[in-house]
């Protein structure tokens, strides 16, 4: 490879590659930096997420892949990695505060969050399963020391031990699932799959049980039951800024992955397979909301949210075979994401808010009275609420139309009627945390950091501005499925 | 640009320039506050009545049309879509003149949280006002679930003593009729290739079996906003615990959103649908009538009796509907109306006294007439209007329902004459309550110093009883307003049972 090629082929890597460069040298910089001011760390991590996030931008509306096809720049990756980016500086806004706050104010903490963003911004460029699986590991090995960030914590470590062997566990069903798909196309390159697969050539048994266990490995990652064993605990165990980072970053990543597998490369499993994906969808929906209602630790509630919202976003994927269908499912997986991580990050931003040292301040009853002496942010967190139910005028509500809108195109009326049932069932214990922050009395206390703040009310404005001016981020979500083929 | 200073946007939206002032508006100021929301309400209710002017009544189609494609997904076009015809423009109407009395109800009823409670008020307005004009299948239903949230608030926040549950099983409740709906909604725009109503109305061809499902669909929101019996058992709940401005238009409005939703989109959208339930939901319609009335009658609390007595009111509205005939709709439109006025001004009348006791149950009570004479002849108007004494609003438009039921091709006349029934139950229940209250003996210590009504409390029931009076001696204008888009209506729907088997 010339000098020439190689300058052409990490320009399509560029906002990954700046990252990680920004990244190491943050890791050596942070060392000149003393202990009481992390804030500066902080800044500059901040300053290169910003830096990464112009330069994902204006790889807009380019497609090309490098690096002999292992990695592409496409609208879907460029969708993403601007998701990714700014998911990272909600997550450096949503720790400052609360690092300094709980004691563990220590550089990594904003090193290992941009390696992590590293990991998923090569999972959505990678056409490659080889490639799939190191941005697999690339994403998780961090998120593995974020969550026992609070150590000595017994809790936290917990998380971390869980979360790494339960990780761990997962990423060789993710292995071994490529393994097979390699023994059944002889090739891991996703455009040569396809091809080999469509002339017939491939061993379709293996094939698709190679793809079924790629689905079982990013399952884990994307919290679907039934591999969702560990996310409450590790959700509820890890710091609450890592939590926030993690339910978004991480489901988007594992999204992002299986998004490109299967509409890129399998399609001709869909006989077999649409039916484990429907399945996987209404077992989410169903148990993650349905278990939700009997939590009374927030940050176990939203845990199993998240569980019922990657259900919602497995359904774009049950229509995976059908060509018409796909596109439109594709969009509306990201476009959710986008509506499910812009609403996580300002609830995390209020639960954060309110969380004390020791893990208190994290029961429902401790959000009494907020309505009276914040209102402000009880509004804003009233307004997530809303838009997790699915609500107008909120994105949440924009996002479970176009899912449930696709399903029906795709002709999954049964599953579009999951999907609002649960919905309905879920009302209940978002309302829960509404009513008790309007209709209880009592005297909570809020951290008075501005960035939590600001988060929170700028999620909370997005969250409904966004909605009611929807026709720009349908259309970027609709022209990223464009190029995916 | 127009866009923004087009009649029925500015209708609909103006209640937001309201909140926006308030927000800024310190709480403690509450005076300034209730001026406010007040003057905003009014002025809503003076650009509806430029509405009003700029209406044709001879013209049967959509008028003031402010249309333009708000987003698109997949290839469905979402349009903003506002519009009136004579189907809707009395609810207009109603919306934006019982949102003003409402808030002029709460002066001293409600003291705490008053920033909150006003603009709440608003935000409910502008969903109301929405439904009413949104043409488009995705922005109704955008409108359609907006007011829940608004009215979720005013009974949970300010409502009784068992609010928090009154609140959360009336957003369960219409929730799960309204996903329902969604569903539905989905199914028309993908299928059918348009949200917009006149553009699916004229375009039809659904499979009969399809159709079914769909009136189904849509009929479980509406039948629970109505409420028809046997879903009605959210509504006692939410009205004995939501505060007096609340219940007001809770029955005023919020219920009518059901019906309106029957009108609107049942009928035209899945007419041999509705040619063929007709007779299933003029069966439920009378016995709501029957049941509401009997239980009425049971009840010692007088807001608990006046909910009940709406469920049987609106079952004569949807009796009038499935008549599926000129008069019979035209009825229930007008009787939309009359419930509106004569139950808004019932809930404000009971509000008023639980104001000065604290306590709605009726044997509390008893010959209030000598302590209250001029809160007595209002009640007693109302009382009479609210069960149909000719002369007056109520028998209007329940004469009108019965004589379509009685006629109509496609249901039983036996609904009719069952129903008439009813006629004569409220007749008991409510000369039952007035009764208790107002006439016997004042052997009630507590009672013996109660004051009159005071200017402000005439001046918010006044409008109303014009109102009650004007429909019940010459309700010639408001069926001229209605009849050309009836009659349009049932062209519809006499076509597609034409050509049913």
């Amino acid at each position: 490879m010339s000098l020439s090629d190689l300058v052409l082929n990490l320009k399509v890597i560029l906002p990954i590659a700046v990252l990680v460069l920004w990244a190491c040298a943050l890791l050596i910089i942070d060392l000149f930096i003393p202990a009481q001011r992390k804030g500066l760390t902080a800044l500059l991590a901040a300053l290169g997420l910003a830096v990464v996030l112009g330069l994902a931008v204006a790889q807009a509306g380019r497609q090309e892949s490098a690096f002999n096809d292992m990695v592409v720049v496409d609208g879907f990756s460029t969708f993403l990695n601007v998701l990714f980016a700014a998911s990272g500086l909600a997550g450096i806004a949503l720790a400052y505060d609360y690092l300094k706050r709980t004691g563990m104010e220590r550089g990594e903490y904003y090193t290992l969050l941009m390696f992590s963003i590293s990991g998923m911004m090569l999972m959505a460029q990678a056409t490659d399963l080889i490639v799939m699986f190191l941005a697999l590991e690339l994403l998780s090995i961090p998120l593995y020391v974020l969550s026992g960030f609070a150590r000595p914590r017994a809790d936290s470590e917990e998380a971390a031990l869980k979360y790494f062997l339960l990780g761990s566990f997962s990423g060789a069903f993710v292995v071994f699932g490529i393994a097979l798909v390699f023994g059944a196309t002889g090739s891991t390159a996703l455009a040569t799959v396809l091809e080999v697969a469509r002339n017939g050539a491939a061993n379709l048994t293996l094939l698709v049980i190679g793809a079924g266990l790629v689905v079982v490995g990013l399952g884990f990652k994307v919290a679907a039951v039934p591999f969702h064993m560990w996310t409450p605990d590790v959700y509820q165990g890890a710091p609450s800024a890592v939590t926030a980072f993690m339910s978004v970053g991480a489901k988007a990543g594992g999204f992002a992955a299986l998004l490109r597998i299967f509409m890129v490369a399998v399609p001709s499993t869909s006989a077999h397979l649409w039916l484990v994906f429907e399945i996987l969808a209404i077992l989410t929906m169903l148990l993650g909301n349905l278990v939700a209602i009997a939590q009374t630790n927030i940050k176990r509630m939203l845990a199993y949210s998240s569980i019922a919202h990657a259900g919602y976003i497995l359904m774009a994927l049950v229509t995976y075979g059908l060509p018409t269908t796909a596109p439109i499912g594709v969009a509306a997986a990201l476009f959710y994401l986008v509506a499910y991580a812009v609403t996580s990050f300002g609830a995390w931003a209020v639960v954060i808010a309110l969380e004390k040292a020791e893990g208190k301040g994290l029961e429902l009853d401790d959000y009494a009275g907020l309505g009276r002496k914040y209102p402000l942010l009880a509004l804003a967190m009233a307004v997530f609420m809303l838009s997790f139910t699915g609500v107008p005028p909120t994105l949440g509500f924009m996002g479970k139309f176009y899912l449930f809108g696709a399903a029906i195109h795709g002709g999954f009326v049964g599953l579009a009627l999951f999907g609002v049932v649960t919905s309905l069932i879920s009302a209940y214990f978002y309302l829960r945390v509404i009513v008790i922050m309007y209709m209880r009395e009592g005297d909570p206390e809020v951290s008075a950091d501005p960035w939590l703040k600001f988060t929170a009310i700028a999620a909370a404005v997005l969250t409904v501005l966004l909605s009611l001016a929807a026709g720009p981020l349908f259309n970027l979500a609709a022209r990223a499925t464009l190029f995916l083929n | 640009m127009n866009f923004v200073i087009y009649p029925l946007t500015l209708t609909t939206f103006f209640p937001l320039l309201g909140v926006l002032i308030i927000l800024f508006l310190k709480a403690e100021h509450k005076n300034a506050i209730r001026w406010v929301a007040l003057l905003t309400s009014l002025v809503t209710f003076g650009i509806s009545i430029a509405v009003l002017a700029q209406f044709d009544t001879a013209n049967p189609d959509l008028q003031l049309v402010a249309r333009a494609p708000w987003f698109q997904i997949a290839n469905w076009t979402v349009h903003f879509y506002m519009a009136v015809d004579g189907l809707s423009i009395l609810l207009v109407m109603l919306t934006t003149f019982l949102t003003p009395i409402s808030i002029l109800s709460t002066w001293t009823a409600v003291e705490d949280r008053v920033k909150e409670f006003m603009i709440f008020f608003l935000l409910l307005e502008v969903g109301m006002l929405g439904v009413f004009v949104a043409q488009d299948l995705f922005l109704f239903y955008v409108f359609w679930e907006f007011t829940l949230v608004p009215m979720y608030f005013l009974i949970g926040i300010w409502g009784g003593q068992r609010r928090m549950y009154a609140a959360i099983k009336f957003f369960l409740y219409t929730m799960a009729g309204s996903i329902l709906m969604l569903l539905a909604i989905l199914w028309l725009g993908i299928y059918q290739g348009t949200f917009t109503v006149p553009d699916l109305i004229a375009k039809g061809g659904i499979p009969d079996a399809v159709q079914m499902v769909l009136f189904i669909a849509f009929a479980a929101a509406f039948a629970i906003k109505v409420p028809m019996w046997p879903l009605h058992s959210w509504l006692p709940d939410a009205h004995v615990e939501a505060p007096t401005a609340g219940s007001v238009i809770l029955a005023g409005v919020l219920l009518k959103m059901g019906t309106y939703g029957f009108l609107r989109f049942n009928l035209p959208l899945f007419p041999e649908a509705a040619v063929k339930a007709a007779p299933w939901m003029a069966l439920l319609a009378t016995i709501g009538i029957i049941y509401g009335a009997a239980v009425s009658y049971a009840q010692k609390d007088v807001k608990k009796l006046v909910a009940y007595s709406s469920v049987s009111h609106l079952g004569f509205v949807m009796l009038g509907l499935f008549a599926l005939n000129p008069q019979g709709i035209a009825g229930g439109i007008l009787q939309m109306v009359n419930h509106g006025l004569s139950t808004g001004a019932l809930f404000l009348i009971v509000g008023m006294i639980y104001e000065r006791r604290h306590t709605r149950d009726m044997n509390a009570f008893g010959g209030l007439w000598k302590i209250m004479p001029i809160y007595g002849v209002l009640t007693l108007i109302v009382t009479l209007s609210s069960m149909g004494l000719p002369g007056l609003n109520g028998f209007v438009g329940e004469f009108t329902i019965l004589l379509g039921a009685f006629g109509s091709e496609h249901i039983s006349p036996w609904f009719a004459g069952i129903s008439a029934a009813g006629v004569i139950m409220a007749a008991v229940y409510m000369l039952y309550m007035f009764q208790k209250l107002f006439l016997g003996p004042v052997d009630k210590e507590e009672n013996q110093a109660l004051k009159d009504l005071n200017w402000r409390e005439i001046v918010t029931l006044i409008p109303l009883l014009v109102f009650i009076f004007w429909i019940g001696l010459y309700p010639k204008p408001f069926f001229t307003l209605m009849a050309p888009s009836v009659d349009k209506l049932v062209t519809i729907i006499q076509a597609a049972a034409a050509g049913l088997p």
